[in-house]
């Protein structure tokens, strides 16, 4: 379904990705671990298109994304939820479910999809029209993975929707994760908390300083040793 | 009681013009954090379309203050096009120089083409004098108030109720996050300009016909007061330019009233300093945190 092949992704001088290659395929949920740094989060700015690879080619379903811009790369069916969550603080929690929405003219099919991400989530639902800024962190997170599912995803890229949020709300988020996925969309999620997300992934890839050192399916990576050591916490 | 009435009705054309400027400073701050120094500019160009489409053309005034406007919109956006989008990813610095070269600029390709000479700008309608209990005023003023509050009614709908205007408020409030919703930013950045500097030249060829008055550097002034207005608003709030536009026009003619008409000018920049001193969110602003 996606195919990164070698990108290198400047930012001025410095090199943020040396040469990135990863597979996602159809049905998937695929993770990509690593510290603070690493290249996680140029790695999904670069696939949504918010940053240009200087080098290497990024295929979707067979398509050349390398060079389009990020509204093209929306309608072909990739949303992506950013760090930090970026819910549009000065509007309601609809209009930015309506911003998710921006690209597409049916009517009837968004009013559907409004009504499923309430189903996902239904403290959004009880707060349709609050301001997006005065809600919580975990409720953010919730209207900012709604907001992305709006497009109608075939792909979902996630980045640390568990970044300051309390344990019990990281595994209903997860949880929620693994429902969207098998609902038939597609995840590519970065995660600081490889425990977390090696725990509901199929496949696995370690960053290191804008390089994958290791991949390998979940199961086999939470045995690996060194994983263990650097990210599992023994 | 006559001559306050008249002062308050005075002070509120003055005011809806410098609303109509500050509206443009405020949109293009909200989607790039840019104080847009060429804005006088437009307003400018806007009054000497007006005034070649209403004396050369012979255009009716409903005819010539949209085409006005649409001509100094498309200069608008060229200039942003030109002087801004290839710094956009410069330091808000240099797009500032950038600004003030693009004023500098106008202006004197307005002095090449139409001499440094004042030119008069007679409206092309009979203006009559009107009496109203004890206010005077005539259908021109009052035809400039209609004019800026169409105008500020339609933008209101068009920001709130439209998908661009969604998409403006998008782009304002988060850049990035926007493009990940499928919004053109570039494109909403231009329209932005698009809209803003249409504003503007209404204010010019209105402002032009109140005073008769119509010449390269006449922006310069407007311009600061619109931009004096926008901060007394709270800048990047739509309703603030509105409000600080009107509370500008009726503090300079009540100042002027009580004091003399000298001092004008310096009370509007005694405004902006004791705003940025005291209350530099403005009226109506409630962010002032600085985007990292």
């Amino acid at each position: 379904m996606l195919v990164i092949d070698g990108i290198v992704t400047h930012y001025g001088p410095v090199e943020a990705l040396k040469g990135i290659s990863l597979e996602v395929q159809p049905g998937e949920i695929v993770t990509l671990i690593g510290a603070n740094g690493a290249g996680k989060t140029t790695t999904l700015r670069t696939l949504s298109g918010l940053v240009r690879p200087t080098r290497g080619s990024i295929q979707y379903e067979g398509r050349e994304l390398t060079t389009a811009p990020p509204e093209r790369i929306v309608e072909m069916g990739i949303a992506h939820v950013p760090e930090g969550r970026r819910v549009f603080p000065m509007m309601s929690v609809v209009e930015n479910l309506e911003l998710g929405a921006f690209t597409r003219k049916d009517k009837a099919g968004i009013r559907e999809d409004m009504e499923r991400v309430f189903e996902l989530f239904p403290r959004l639902a009880e707060r349709r029209n609050q301001l997006a800024g005065t809600m919580s962190g975990g409720e953010q997170q919730m209207l900012a993975i709604g907001r992305a599912l709006m497009t109608r995803p075939k792909l979902l890229l996630l980045d640390e929707p568990s970044m300051g949020l309390a344990p019990l709300i990281v595994e209903n988020i997860f949880e929620i994760i693994q429902e969207i996925n098998a609902q038939g969309t597609t995840v590519l999620l970065v995660e600081q908390n490889a425990h977390m997300a090696l725990s509901i992934a199929h496949k696995g890839y370690v960053m290191e300083t804008g390089r994958i050192v290791l991949s390998d399916t979940s199961a086999a990576l939470m045995k690996n040793e060194d994983v263990r050591r650097a990210y599992l916490g023994g | 009681m006559g001559v306050l009435g008249q002062q308050l009705l005075n002070g509120l054309v003055t005011g809806s013009a410098y609303a109509l400027i500050a509206l443009g400073y405020t949109m293009v701050y909200g989607v790039l954090q840019l104080i847009n120094f060429a804005h006088g500019e437009i307003y400018m160009v806007g009054a000497f379309v007006g005034l070649l489409l209403v004396t050369v053309v012979k255009l009716p005034f409903l005819a010539a203050l949209p085409l006005a406007m649409l001509a100094a919109a498309l200069v608008g956006v060229t200039v942003e096009f030109v002087a801004y989008r290839p710094l956009r990813r410069s330091s808000r610095l240099a797009v500032l120089i950038s600004a003030i070269g693009m004023s500098i600029f106008l202006q004197n390709v307005a002095l090449w083409i139409f001499g440094p000479a004042t030119r008069s700008f007679p409206p092309p309608f009979q203006v009559s004098v009107l009496q109203i209990g004890p206010l005077r005023t005539n259908t021109l003023a009052l035809l400039t108030l209609g004019v800026a509050l169409v105008m500020m009614v339609g933008l209101h709908y068009l920001v709130r109720h439209t998908k661009t205007g969604k998409a403006m408020r998008a782009v304002a409030q988060d850049r990035d996050t926007a493009a990940l919703m499928g919004i053109n930013v570039n494109r909403t950045i231009a329209l932005t300009f698009l809209i803003g500097s249409s504003l503007a030249a209404a204010a010019g060829v209105m402002v032009g016909m109140l005073f008769n008055a119509v010449v390269p550097t006449m922006g310069v002034m407007p311009g600061l007061k619109g931009f004096v207005a926008a901060v007394l608003g709270g800048i990047g709030n739509i309703p603030g330019a509105m409000l600080g536009g009107i509370v500008l026009g009726l503090a300079e003619t009540m100042g002027v009233a009580l004091l003399s008409s000298q001092w004008r000018d310096a009370i509007a920049f005694a405004i902006l300093i004791l705003v940025l001193l005291y209350k530099p969110s403005g009226l109506l602003g409630a962010r002032v945190e600085e985007k990292v």
